[in-house]
């Protein structure tokens, strides 16, 4: 019988674990895909937002404020990538003036530091490559970016440390409610737990309906991103936002943390939970916003785009979140309906939610609590001193497998061999950025899965892109 | 820091030639650097044959043609270095590597041969829209899995793309006993060889679409299948006429990308059209004592063309140790331009020094469409001095044309030669 078992890895279920293992309690995260963040939390802009568009006097105002001060303190205990570049919301149509004035009024209210309106000179100083047709821009300087994968990741790495339970490819097929206790009927058997985090993203609906009355609809909203070449990277130094729309915050340009640029997100509803198909509609749509300098001076050259893919934003109608104890299923906490801005409120609602669970449990303090914790080592960020005292101590750190992200074999074998290490291409890729530079994989897959097979233990023709069914190789040739 | 006349970035076909050219017009200090754990670069796992037709006048495999070259370098005592990636190459010819025992280190270069190769264009590049599945392949992966690891990617195989790399593997994933069901292509002309649609699809019942793409992936874990549809001239999927094929493997070879990321690192100027460095007459970049040559510098579809050209490439860095280097001598005379328009879509090299030419200048270029019974023809200003006949000419084949250096000499104020294709 576990006290807790959190549904759901992602950047909300793995802040909650990180969180909860600050206190003496028997907690297990749980998660249908092979790895941390698989879900919502890999595919999104990684906009560390600054809470100007929330509507004052929300939960979720309150959160992504609240969110955006403790992912900064965070970043340097927990070591992950974030960048404070601030963000501009451009306005580009004279008319439309008026609305900056709303969202510096929402962002004072909402408690958002040195937020501005910037004129048009000022703003062309600041970011040069923006579109001519910009008229002024609410500044806000707290607005950053972050790996969102990499969040998650150091989020579970430090609760695994501090002794959360891991179980990957475990879906939930059931949930019954028991005399004070959960039963979860799952792929991998039945689990019994006290008390339940709902973090299930898309699926939150599915989960909380199983156990309660008042039922809960979460859509999923995908959104489509470009993601373009390194050399745009500096492009934009800010994040460059249109005015928001009914749908979200528009199609954003900006850079990423790491140093590529994007466009994107769509926003289309959708009934698939999985559905993060991209569409040519989409691409065409994102790719004549981006060559049409929707937000840039320039036409951006399309030959530049690396990658295209799509994301789920978990929408709950009221555009809320909802952190609380279900009335009528007591000790399972909701953490639903998390879509944008839920990337930088998933430390506060972290807190949040392991503040109730505390008022009902009051676990005593895990005395040992480890609340730092070390990365991987990016070698392409040292200096060449450095480099070589890595790889004076091990030779791999001196072979580059990635040429495009120049990630050596001691970096992938460091995230495959760390504490909820990668199993999958994939998690190797999140974790180093192996493979995600201009060829996307092309030259490294051979010797990634190569490395992967020895430090596993494990066949090539078991190695799998991303978990279960997902194998990269049939077989052997001349066999049948 | 250590330094040596010349330094080879890439142990492939065009670094081994250019090596051998240079040590043979007598350069000793020379470093080979390749990534690879050995040398010949692609070649290794280009096991088919059909290398070196040109050159041994026989057919080899690729190893074999590689070995030719790798014995020839070790015969020279030419030196070099595996396991070893080139990070940086500066303006003043400083190499900065980084391998397993040495850590990181930096070389000094008289001269510099970029000689990288080329990468596939991934498909993120062509934006087709669906799924993100395990079971797409760029064709070279696939290649080097099933031919140097011995691993089938899959089983049921659609490839997108009519490269030279994609047909070859069309035929290899069939001897393997894959079921190639087809090969779609965007474009109304094929992207490779002649040769290569003839042996590797025709002889096995593969069809080519072509005006044909992927207009979706399907699959969430495992690729399950595609769909694809004929494109109008505009290359927009045309309602109506999209085809599904179930399969675990979707192979790409849409096209090759010149590596040069390093290039920029030392302000080489590229060429937009050819993704490659901008060269003269001695296949010299911009930035003195910098060459390139290979698909590095314009991707090839014959080795025997990408050997010949290294092999000019190292004889020029050579003379240039020799006579330039350090002396603040200029190339002299007159520098002629060289332009390509009217179906010709670049030439390689784009400018003549007119001093530094040899005897005979081998300027190559591609076509950018398919062209019957059409001329190729060079003008010097705006006279034509050569016109020749050929029956086909088509993007996926290299053309060439030979410039004699009495002709440009004998041309009085000759300023442009215009490389054009004509259709009388």
């Amino acid at each position: 019988m576990y006290d807790i078992i959190v549904i759901g890895a992602g950047v909300v279920g793995t802040c909650v674990a990180r969180e909860l293992s600050k206190y003496q309690a028997n907690v297990c995260v749980i998660d249908k895909a092979d790895d941390v963040a698989s879900g919502t939390s890999k595919a999104n802009s990684g906009i560390v937002h600054a809470g100007y568009d929330c509507k004052p006097g929300t939960l979720m105002a309150k959160l992504n404020v609240r969110g955006n001060e403790l992912l900064y303190q965070l970043a340097e205990e927990l070591d992950f990538p974030i960048k404070k570049n601030g963000s501009l919301i451009v306005c580009t149509i004279e008319s439309e003036r008026g609305k900056l004035d709303v969202l510096l009024d929402q962002a004072n209210a909402n408690g958002v530091p040195d937020a501005r309106i910037v004129e048009r000179d000022e703003l062309l100083e600041m970011e040069p490559n923006l579109t001519p047709n910009a008229v002024a821009a609410l500044y806000v300087p707290t607005g950053g970016i972050i790996c969102p994968f990499n969040l998650a990741i150091a989020m579970g790495e430090n609760a695994a440390v501090n002794g959360v339970e891991f179980k990957f490819e475990t879906e939930v097929k059931n949930i019954v409610k028991k005399d004070g206790y959960y039963e979860l009927d799952t792929n991998k058997g039945v689990l019994e737990t006290k008390a339940v985090v709902n973090a299930a993203g898309v699926y939150a609906d599915v989960m909380h309906n199983m156990v309660s009355d008042k039922k809960m609809k979460i859509v999923a909203r995908k959104g489509e991103y470009l993601l373009m070449d390194k050399e745009l990277g500096d492009y934009f130094k800010a994040t460059i936002f249109p005015l928001p729309g009914p749908m979200g915050k528009g199609v954003l340009t900006a850079p990423t943390i790491h140093g590529n640029m994007f466009v994107g997100p769509s926003a289309t509803d959708i009934e698939d939970k999985e559905g993060v198909n991209t569409t040519q509609e989409i691409i065409d749509d994102l790719v004549q916003k981006a060559s049409a300098s929707h937000l840039t001076k320039d036409r951006l050259p399309m030959n530049k785009v690396i990658t295209s893919f799509a994301g789920l934003r978990a929408h709950e109608e009221h555009h809320e979140f909802i952190v609380e104890e279900v009335a009528d299923a007591p000790g399972f906490f909701d953490a639903a309906g998390i879509e944008s801005p839920g990337l930088t409120s998933s430390p506060a609602i972290a807190e949040m939610l392991v503040g109730l669970i505390q008022d009902k449990y009051n676990f005593p303090k895990n005395e040992n609590f480890i609340a730092k914790r070390k990365g991987i080592v990016h070698m392409e960020d040292l200096s060449m001193e450095e480099k070589n005292e890595m790889i004076k101590k091990n030779p791999q750190y001196g072979n580059i497998v990635c040429r495009c992200e120049m990630v050596t074999e001691g970096e992938i074998v460091d995230a495959i061999n760390r504490p909820i290490g990668a199993r999958s291409l994939d998690g190797v890729k999140r974790r180093t950025r192996q493979g995600m530079g201009r060829c996307q994989a092309g030259f490294c897959t051979p010797r990634t899965m190569e490395i992967l097979s020895r430090e596993l233990g494990i066949p090539m023709t078991e190695i799998t892109k991303k978990g279960e069914g997902s194998n990269m190789l049939v077989g052997k040739i001349k066999e049948d | 820091m250590k330094s040596y006349d010349v330094i080879i970035v890439g142990g492939g076909p065009a670094g081994l030639a250019a090596a051998i050219s240079a040590k043979k017009e007598g350069i000793d200090s020379i470093l080979i650097i390749e990534r690879d754990n050995q040398l010949g670069g692609i070649l290794n796992q280009c096991i088919h044959n059909g290398f070196g037709l040109h050159t041994f006048k026989e057919e080899l495999t690729g190893p074999e043609y590689a070995a030719r070259f790798i014995e020839q370098a070790a015969e020279l005592n030419i030196e070099y270095k595996l396991h070893t990636m080139v990070c940086d190459i500066s303006h003043d010819k400083v190499v900065t590597v980084m391998n397993r025992e040495e850590g990181m280190v930096m070389y000094q270069a008289k001269a510099v041969i970029l000689a990288m190769g080329c990468r596939e264009r991934p498909r993120g590049a062509l934006n087709i829209p669906g799924y993100r599945p395990a079971g797409i392949y760029s064709a070279g992966t696939a290649q080097r899995l099933v031919n140097i690891e011995g691993f089938m990617p899959g089983k049921k195989v659609v490839i997108l793309g009519s490269g030279d790399i994609g047909l070859i593997m069309a035929r290899r994933m069939t001897f393997e006993g894959a079921k190639v069901q087809c090969v779609a292509e965007v474009m109304p002309y094929s992207g490779g060889l002649k040769r290569n649609i003839v042996q590797c699809l025709d002889d096995y019942d593969i069809p080519l679409y072509l005006s044909h793409t992927v207009i979706d992936i399907e699959g969430k874990d495992r690729l399950t299948g595609v769909v694809i549809a004929e494109v109008g001239p505009d290359r927009k999927p045309i309602p109506g006429t999209e085809m599904h094929y179930d399969c675990d493997t979707l192979l790409l070879s849409v096209g090759l990308i010149p590596e040069n990321e390093l290039s920029k690192k030392a302000e080489v100027e590229m060429s937009p059209i050819t993704n490659g460095p901008i060269v003269d007459e001695s296949l010299e970049t911009n930035v003195e004592g910098v060459f390139a040559c290979g698909n590095v510098l314009h991707v090839h579809d014959l080795v025997d063309y990408v050997s010949e050209e290294a092999a000019l490439a190292g004889k020029n860095a050579a003379q240039y140790v020799k006579e330039r280097y350090g002396k603040d001598v200029q190339k002299s005379g007159e520098v002629i331009e060289i332009k390509a328009t009217d179906g010709a879509r670049y030439t390689v090299p784009t400018s003549i020094h007119m001093d530094n030419m040899a005897d005979l200048l081998t300027v190559r270029f591609r076509v950018g469409n398919v062209f019957k019974d059409s001329y190729i023809s060079v003008y010097f200003n705006d006279e034509r001095v050569q016109h020749r006949k050929k029956q086909v000419m088509a993007p996926g084949e290299m053309e060439q044309i030979i410039l004699k250096k009495k002709a440009l000499e004998d041309f009085d104020g000759l300023k442009t030669i215009t490389v054009k294709i004509e259709e009388e």
